[in-house]
């Protein structure tokens, strides 16, 4: 079973990276995100936590985006969920 | 759908020929869209175009204007402001005779609040400021650079900034960042929803949708045919 929070950023990848339905539910905690999707450029990483922001209702500072964050699936799940407990 | 130009009025008083696409075949029914900004402009054209074409379908005209600075201008960014756009918007709808107005997604900033239209997932200036520095301080930061938000707004505002390539003198800066949808009671809202699936212009690569092409058509022809 997934979390709301897991649900959702599913949807949001699938929405950003215009993956096919159903794709994104094969993304585990070690699916590699940034650098292992060409697509997931600097735009579409600002674009992508924009729409974590406003969907999850969170706000994502600037000095919190580096590199591990977007590393893989788990990290960045890891960091909506943290993000949503503070909230 | 033919390329068509149209005398665009400048900030410094001139007229240069801007150029528009246009499905005119002197109909009654006439929309003008103002096209998305910046990068969303490129991801949202396909569908912009496409929905045009179904609009032609359905009896009616559509044209799209190219903004000063935008798409095939010749006129450079840099120099352009919101009160110099909001006159060039107001001036293609007068010289197309246009009688309903669409905003795609940035373009809500800009439409005029003098004809009945419709906003499509209309955003904030500021949001679309906020999304630009954010790839400019990750682009930055990738290079070994940091720059906080805050500078980058006091470099904007004084001097103007470069944001994900685009040249943003610091006018059209501070128009935009503080620049909301025009509100008028005769301009409706399409959101998402009403058009299905999820929104192109967040999509990492360009992409196109017949459905929400033939519902953001749907939407706005019986709209006008009313």
């Amino acid at each position: 079973m997934h979390s709301d929070i897991d649900l959702q950023l599913r949807r949001i990848l699938t929405d950003v990276l215009g993956l096919k339905p159903g794709q994104a539910e094969t993304f585990d905690a070690e699916t590699g995100l940034f650098g292992h999707l060409p697509e997931l450029d600097s735009m579409a990483v600002a674009g992508l936590l924009t729409e974590m922001e406003d969907r999850l209702d969170i706000l994502i500072e600037d000095d919190e985006i580096d590199g591990e964050l977007l590393e893989t699936y788990g990290s960045l799940l890891a960091f909506a969920e943290a993000k949503r407990a503070e909230a | 759908m033919t390329p068509q130009t149209w005398p665009c009025p400048l900030p410094g008083g001139e007229t240069a020929q801007e150029y528009a696409l246009a499905f005119d075949k002197e109909r009654t029914g006439r929309l003008l869209i103002v096209p998305a900004l910046f990068d969303e402009a490129n991801r949202m054209r396909r569908l912009t175009v496409e929905t045009m074409r179904r609009l032609d379908a359905a009896g009616i005209d559509s044209m799209l204007p190219d903004l000063p600075g935008t798409n095939e201008s010749l006129q450079p960014l840099l120099g352009q402001t919101i009160d110099g756009w909001k006159t060039a918007v107001r001036s293609a709808v007068s010289h197309f005779g246009a009688t309903h107005v669409l905003g795609v997604r940035g373009g809500c900033l800009l439409v005029p609040d003098m004809l009945p239209g419709w906003l499509y997932a209309p955003v904030r200036g500021a949001n679309i400021l906020r999304q630009m520095m954010r790839a400019r301080i990750l682009v930055s930061r990738e290079i070994g650079r940091e720059e906080s938000r805050s500078e980058l707004v006091s470099l904007a505002e004084t001097g103007g900034i470069t944001l994900a390539g685009y040249d943003l003198g610091a006018d059209l800066f501070a128009g935009l960042n503080a620049l909301e949808p025009t509100a008028s009671s005769d301009l409706t809202a399409i959101e998402q929803e009403t058009v299905g699936g999820s929104g192109l212009w967040m999509r990492a690569e360009p992409s196109e949708s017949a459905n929400q092409a033939d519902a953001l058509a749907a939407t706005i022809a019986i709209g006008i045919r009313q």
